[in-house]
């Protein structure tokens, strides 16, 4: 592998994390979320002020974790108040005022954001290694969710809130549970993806990328593993596979998100049912 | 006997609208309760208001001797009761056993933390298995939800409420919908649950049914209490009969 290959590869590695933990909270527990860029921006910034006064990396990757986790419960409160349509406006105001406050802070680096966060002190391909397997333990550890009761009671939730609590579920902390894992993870992916750039700037983490990780989810079919994962490396690699198509990129998205949602909306899992299913009708 | 679920001075307003205005209500541990009136007499906000989905102006709500008012919904479920929707609301993504099997559960999803380390779901599947077999469905375990016939929905929203092991088991309407001979088995089912021993407290408005199984009745109407007593003299009352008839 070249190092433009290594290069392409950790960013897929990343990716996987932040969709993977998108999906544990729009996908599993059912609740829309449009600003998940701002747990990520979370993570790399903190991992990086961290980094350069001179923390070790899996401490600086470990906050940025918790950080992100932290403040996500305490989003994961408005998900009480609001549902659906209003949530996901909501959610859109966070990834609006993530990107609002950090310009304005000179201790984040404002418009010009952070550079020279150092080495993870590690060669490229032994980064690269590190970012697959924290991948793998995120696809890992959301299949464990999955079969767990917890995962259970998700699907009610994101089923029907209002018959979960008749049936004496404590709707409340699952929703804020699942808030706290997914922006944890996504804090995780940010601070991986700071020591990969090693040059972070706010834009990064607005609006745009938080719509670029939603279409990931549900290019793969909000609610399956395997196809989110398949999905993430699909849309990352496109842009770089076919170089004309990354200045069209966003349009690009925007197309693919609108199409599953019109015409496939259980993404490219729900193709799989299908084939599967007609199969078994043979 | 005692009452086992005592709800007094219940007051619901939905803005300048009085739904509920000073309801008394009580049931007894083992009878089988139906509670009538006409359309918007406020039936249903009265279930609404013990389970705790509809917040009261006023109540004092009792279960069991337990002051329950001030408790969430999910909690007051905990302590006994369960309730079907007069709408069925089924787990869609769900089958038909896995929608039980998840009430079943509910002791497996108490403590978030402990949810996360428990996988086995075969005792509550074999559970939910009994309890479909009790409502006569079993024979659609496995089908998902989508496909299936109101009939068989409103059977399992039975199965749902009964899994959560309630001491008092809330029904909305369980016959609307159905034809006549649908809705005279499930009743025969539901009189069959109350024989176990079951509490029941059933909201409907096919008389016929419910004058052939209840032990008792509340009328509702306009929010406030109208009757309550054995069945045959309630509806012999010539205030349920205005009520019914308009007079």
């Amino acid at each position: 592998m070249g190092l433009y290959e290594i290069s392409l590869a950790t960013v897929v590695g990343i990716n996987i994390i932040l969709a993977v933990s998108l999906n544990l909270i729009t996908g599993y527990c059912g609740q829309i979320s449009l600003g998940h860029a701002a747990f990520y921006g979370i993570g790399a910034y903190t991992a990086a002020l961290l980094a350069k006064i001179g923390w070790p990396i899996y401490l600086t990757l470990g906050a940025g974790f918790c950080l992100a986790g932290i403040v996500g419960a305490v989003i994961g409160l408005t998900s009480l108040r609001v549902r659906e349509d209003f949530l996901a406006i909501v959610t859109m105001g966070v990834a609006f005022l993530f990107v609002g406050i950090v310009r304005q802070q000179d201790f984040l680096g404002g418009e010009m954001g952070i550079s020279g966060i150092p080495s993870p002190g590690m060669t490229k391909p032994a980064y690269l290694c590190l970012v697959l397997i924290l991948a793998l333990l995120a696809i890992l550890f959301s299949w464990y969710v999955k079969r767990s009761w917890m995962g259970y009671a998700f699907d009610a939730v994101a089923d029907d809130e209002q018959t979960a609590k008749t049936l004496g579920l404590d709707v409340k902390s699952y929703k804020i549970t699942a808030f706290a894992m997914g922006t944890a993870m996504a804090g995780l992916a940010g601070g991986l993806y700071a020591y990969y750039t090693r040059f972070i700037i706010p834009d990064a983490f607005g609006f745009i990328q938080s719509i670029t990780i939603l279409s990931m989810v549900a290019v793969g079919g909000i609610g399956s593993i395997f196809g989110v994962v398949l999905a993430t490396v699909f849309l990352s690699l496109m842009p770089e596979i076919f170089r004309f198509i990354n200045d069209y990129k966003l349009l690009l998205y925007g197309i693919l998100l609108f199409s599953v949602m019109r015409f496939a909306p259980d993404g490219l899992a729900g193709f799989y049912k299908l084939l599967y299913k007609k199969r078994n009708l043979r | 006997m005692t009452a086992i679920l005592l709800a007094e001075s219940v007051t619901v307003k939905f803005g300048g609208l009085t739904a509920l205005d000073n309801v008394h209500f009580s049931v007894e541990e083992g009878e089988f309760l139906s509670l009538i009136g006409p359309n918007g007499a406020g039936k249903t906000t009265l279930l609404n208001a013990i389970t705790g989905v509809v917040a009261p102006v006023s109540a004092s709500l009792k279960l069991g001797g337990n002051d329950i008012s001030n408790l969430p919904t999910y909690k007051r479920i905990r302590m006994g009761l369960a309730l079907t929707h007069q709408i069925v609301r089924p787990f869609t993504s769900m089958t038909v056993l896995e929608n039980v099997a998840f009430a079943a559960g509910f002791k497996k999803v108490k403590r978030i933390l402990s949810s996360l380390v428990t996988f086995n779901r075969m005792p509550e599947k074999k559970k939910a298995a009994q309890f479909l077999e009790v409502v006569g469905i079993d024979k659609y375990r496995d089908q998902e939800v989508s496909k299936l016939p109101l009939g068989v929905l409103k059977r399992l929203e039975v199965a749902r409420a009964l899994a959560v092991e309630p001491k008092i088991l809330l029904l909305d309407e369980p016959l609307a919908g159905l034809n006549s001979q649908e809705a005279g088995k499930l009743a025969d089912t539901i009189k069959g649950i109350s024989k176990q021993g079951m509490t029941i407290v059933m909201i409907e408005h096919n008389l016929s049914e419910v004058l052939r199984i209840s032990d008792r009745l509340h009328v509702l109407d306009n929010g406030r209490d109208l009757a309550e007593g054995e069945p045959k003299s309630v509806m012999k009352m010539p205030q349920v009969r205005a009520a019914y008839l308009g007079g």
